[in-house]
């Protein structure tokens, strides 16, 4: 029997190295167009007049109040969400009590929200005229709105309250894979419970809790939305680059934007540092019980927060349901809007101006995510599989968007492709439809890498070299072998990607203009015309695509599988 | 040496573990069923079984990890049932050791010490001196992960033997070992066993393992306990098929029971031969087994009145003697040890049950 030799462009090629570098060179060469060089742009641009915009950075007491507010909210956020994701993480992962699989079924509800949604929830609920804020009034007989949502503490709170999700999973991942073993080897040995928690299992899950502190520490210091909505005349860095752009002090924009990417850095480097120590992982099969709660007291206690925090778990998406139904502009001082329609949602699918971002926001998030599989999936397969020159490169490209805040992403792009001049790499996409995919797709690159990256690590590295001993092809070993082996990571990358991109605000609000405006654009502009049943209805229509899209993904996944 | 603080819960002054019907069941299944076995201090019992035997959850039991729904645990004659594992201060090595991953050797190895509320000069310098006896001097400062599969295992036994426990308990201590560590790991177990001097209980499905270190066995199967005693009694005269199957080595074949003797017949031909029992079974079974070992069977070449005829099958060198596998008339198959090496796969024998008394059980 003859080998087919259908891959003789591979003998070309010559060794594997050379095959290798083949295929990293066009991805490399990208990333470092697309990532790299916008970045390096906004530090270039900084430095266009000397050190005059850095003066001017460091002279102005907003740009020096927006610095310290960011990290100021940034830590805050981190605490606040750690006082919530561990103990419900303990609370779901340790015990047993009436109530526990619903508390668990609600617990990620939050992640489920796009960033702008979560605020407008929070807005319709304990803003000045919100439900929870209406009904305090109302009990105590106050004047006025018993608080403001407003400052330092809106945002965090309404940080708290999305990204707590992040420490959650992280821990309770950490509590799933911890070895009971270690549990019980420490009470055999004399251990108390508290000797137990602080010697062994809080040190074991520091890793968790660290990777995921650094999380929402990154996510908090690149949020926009919250600030945006929340801020007053709060200055963070994220606004401040926007309202420096947009008052057209494009340098100071570029000094405040490096900023907030090397406050981002120094935060990724300090995290690193603290986690320096540790070398081990945990690898346990878990096969610890939850424990029944006995005292009959504690467990009707248990019981009742966990009904609270279902409450507070859910009304929010419940609220912007309600309102999506509310007439605009009949919900004034009433506790619950007054009036209800069908108006909002006919509108949407009516009139073509307001259809438009619905389309928008769709057609970019698929161009975003196609892009991110097929950059992603060659970027996994060089890193996990090859080894040559440059393979150290492409782990850091795939991996610097993480640490690059959206806005910053952003206003690199902003600066880069705002004209046509190949000479220096530059092509005109500021104002066409182009930018926001480009966007999106930056963003989603490490969280598409990653996932595709974790699928092909679980496959034996030597069934690549095991078919192609049995004579298939580059091509066909791709196909037959590599693809399936990737195949969970590509599904779940590429549904995380759109879900993001869909939703997409932080970035989308540097870069949109009025023909591609995405649908979380849209939401801001009805809020600021005060139409909370418009802007409810876009939210409830965005979970509903993010729900179908996940749906989807999860039946692509089962029929395959 | 001054002795390290007792355990709050349990009293000093060693004495016999005792557990007494204890059963335990989850949901429709008994994972154990009435067992009771007493270990004495010094002594080493090992609990024997299949997977699914029950022979870990009766060892978690006497470890306080799990509760008995029947039955108590005693120590010393003192109910320690509801004493919870923290408060037991016995020593426990577990299957795969369950060293704490972020702590150095010597602070795993003092962590019982910490939990104790010892000083740190005093409890380090007792952790170096476990880890001294048990072969490891100096590897205090090493990462748990750069030991090998046999120095973690020492670790562990260090870190049970360092609290002075009441009681040893050893989940499959050797199984994690790979066939030469083994060997050599059987023996300086039993010693340092032996030197502790408290009851120690281990668990293992390695019947090689348990009559190479274990001064008595517990051979459990589907949560029942078959048959207590030494490794001896166990071999020569074991209580039941199920027991003389676990032990394996030999053939098992019908037979009448006759008292004294028992009548085997193997195609036809009718052999009386000396049989042994368990002490205190003197009545005849009736229906029986006999099992055949090896070492009490002979090849005699053709013929003969007290041989059965057969062919061999199988001829392996095991090291001063030639194990010959025979498939005797009827189907049965044996084996046969022999000094001798001169026949040869098949050629036609006779096989001799010369060296009894032969083991019988009740079918």
């Amino acid at each position: 029997m003859r080998l087919r030799r259908s891959d003789s462009w591979l003998r070309i090629a010559g060794s594997p190295q050379q095959h290798s570098l083949l295929i990293a060179f066009p991805v490399i060469l990208l990333l470092l167009w697309t990532v790299v060089y916008p970045n390096a742009a906004v530090i270039a641009g900084s430095f266009e007049n000397g050190l005059g915009h850095w003066r001017e950075f460091a002279a102005s007491p907003a740009d020096r109040e927006a610095l310290w507010t960011s990290i100021v909210i940034s830590v805050a956020s981190v605490f606040a969400s750690l006082a919530i994701g561990v103990p419900l993480a303990f609370l779901l992962g340790r015990f047993d009590f009436p109530g526990r699989r619903l508390l668990r079924a609600v617990a990620t509800l939050p992640a489920a929200l796009p960033p702008l949604v979560g605020v407008i929830a929070f807005l319709f609920l304990y803003g000045e005229s919100g439900l929870v804020t209406r009904i305090v009034q109302r009990i105590l007989g106050m004047q006025e709105a018993p608080w403001r949502l407003k400052g330092v503490g809106a945002i965090v709170f309404v940080h708290a309250y999305t990204m707590y999700v992040y420490v959650f999973l992280f821990v309770s991942a950490g509590l799933e894979r911890f070895d009971a073993t270690l549990d019980e080897a420490a009470s055999g040995l004399g251990a108390s419970t508290w000797q137990r928690l602080r010697r062994v299992t809080l040190p074991l899950l520091m890793p968790a809790v660290a990777g995921s502190a650094l999380l929402v520490f990154m996510n908090a210091l690149g949020s926009f939305s919250a600030p945006y909505v929340f801020g007053g005349g709060l200055r963070v860095l994220s606004t401040q680059i926007l309202a420096s752009k947009t008052n057209g002090a494009l340098g100071l924009a570029y000094v405040e934007t490096t900023v907030l990417a090397l406050s981002a850095v120094a935060g990724l480097v300090l995290f690193r540092w603290l986690d320096r120590k540790r070398k081990y992982t945990l690898a346990g099969k878990g096969s610890r019980k939850r424990r029944d709660i006995r005292s009959r007291r504690v467990q009707i206690l248990t019981s009742f927060a966990a009904a609270i925090i279902v409450i507070a778990l859910v009304l929010p998406h419940l609220m912007v349901v309600l309102v999506s139904f509310a007439r605009d502009g009949a919900w004034t001082t009433q506790v619950l809007p007054p009036e209800y329609t069908f108006e909002n949602y006919r509108r949407l699918f009516t009139e073509s101006e307001l259809w438009r971002p619905i389309t928008n926001s769709v057609s970019m998030a698929l161009v975003a995510t196609a892009a991110n599989l097929v950059v992603c999936f060659l970027a996994a397969y060089l890193i996990v599989f090859r080894r040559f020159a440059g393979r150290g490169l492409l782990e850091l490209l795939v991996a610097l968007p993480w640490a690059i805040p959206a806005t910053a992403i952003a206003l690199g792009l902003a600066a880069t492709f705002n004209r046509n001049d190949l000479f220096t790499g530059r092509i005109l996409l500021v104002g066409t439809f182009w930018i926001l995919p480009l966007a999106y797709f930056i963003r989603d690159i490490p969280l598409v890498a990653s996932a595709v990256e974790g699928s092909l690590r679980q496959m034996d590295g030597s069934l690549e070299d095991a078919a192609r001993g049995l004579g298939a092809s580059w091509f066909l070993t791709m196909r037959r072998v590599i693809i399936p082996a990737a195949r969970p990571g590509l599904v779940a990358g590429g549904l995380l990607a759109a879900v993001t991109a869909v939703g997409e605000f932080v970035a989308s609000v540097v870069l949109y203009t009025h023909a591609n405006r995405p649908i979380s654009m849209e939401i801001l502009a009805q809020l600021r015309a005060l139409a909370f049943g418009t802007a409810a209805a876009y939210s409830v229509l965005l979970i509903f695509l993010v729900l179908l899209m996940t749906l989807a993904a999860r039946s692509f996944e089962e029929r395959l599988a | 040496m001054t002795a390290a603080p007792r355990a709050r819960g349990v009293e000093a002054g060693a004495g016999v573990l005792a557990l007494s019907g204890v059963t335990r069941r989850f949901g429709e299944f008994t994972a154990v069923d009435n067992v009771s076995v007493n270990v004495g201090p010094g002594e080493l019992l090992a609990l024997v079984g299949a997977s699914g035997s029950g022979k870990t959850t009766t060892l978690r039991i006497a470890a306080g990890y799990e509760q008995p729904d029947a039955g108590t645990v005693t120590l010393g004659g003192a109910d320690i049932t509801r004493v919870p594992p923290e408060r037991r201060g016995f020593g426990m090595v577990f299957q795969h050791y369950a060293l704490f991953p972020h702590m150095p050797v010597e602070e795993n190895v003092a962590f019982g010490l910490e939990a104790r509320r010892v000083g740190k000069a005093e409890r380090l310098k007792k952790a170096r001196a476990a880890l001294e006896a048990v072969g490891l001097a100096g590897a205090g400062d090493r990462a748990i992960q750069s030991l090998s599969g046999g120095e973690q295992q020492r670790v562990a036994l260090a870190r049970a033997l360092v609290i002075e426990p009441r009681a040893l308990l050893l989940d499959e201590p050797l199984s994690n070992l790979d066939p030469t560590l083994r060997q050599a790991m059987r023996d300086d177990l039993r010693a340092m066993l032996r030197r502790v001097g408290v009851p120690a209980l281990f668990v293992t499905h390695d019947q090689e393992d348990a009559f190479a270190i274990a001064d008595r066995i517990a051979l459990l199967k589907h949560g029942k306990l078959l048959q207590v005693g030494t490794p001896e009694e166990l071999y020569e005269a074991p209580e039941s098929r199920e027991v003389a199957a676990f032990i394996g080595r030999g053939t098992m074949v019908p037979a009448i029971d006759r008292g004294n003797t028992a009548s085997v017949i193997i195609g036809g031909q009718t052999r009386e031969l000396n049989v042994n029992r368990p002490k205190g079974m003197s009545l005849p079974y009736g229906k029986a087994f006999v099992v055949l070992r090896p070492e009490a069977l002979e090849l005699v070449g053709q013929g003969g009145n007290a041989a059965w005829s057969g062919r061999v099958v199988n001829r392996r060198f095991a090291g001063g003697v030639i194990v010959y596998r025979v498939e005797l008339a009827g189907g049965v198959t044996v084996d046969v040890e022999s000094a001798s090496g001169n026949a040869h796969e098949d050629d036609n024998v006779a096989v001799a049950p010369t060296k009894g008394p032969f083991p019988i059980v009740p079918g």
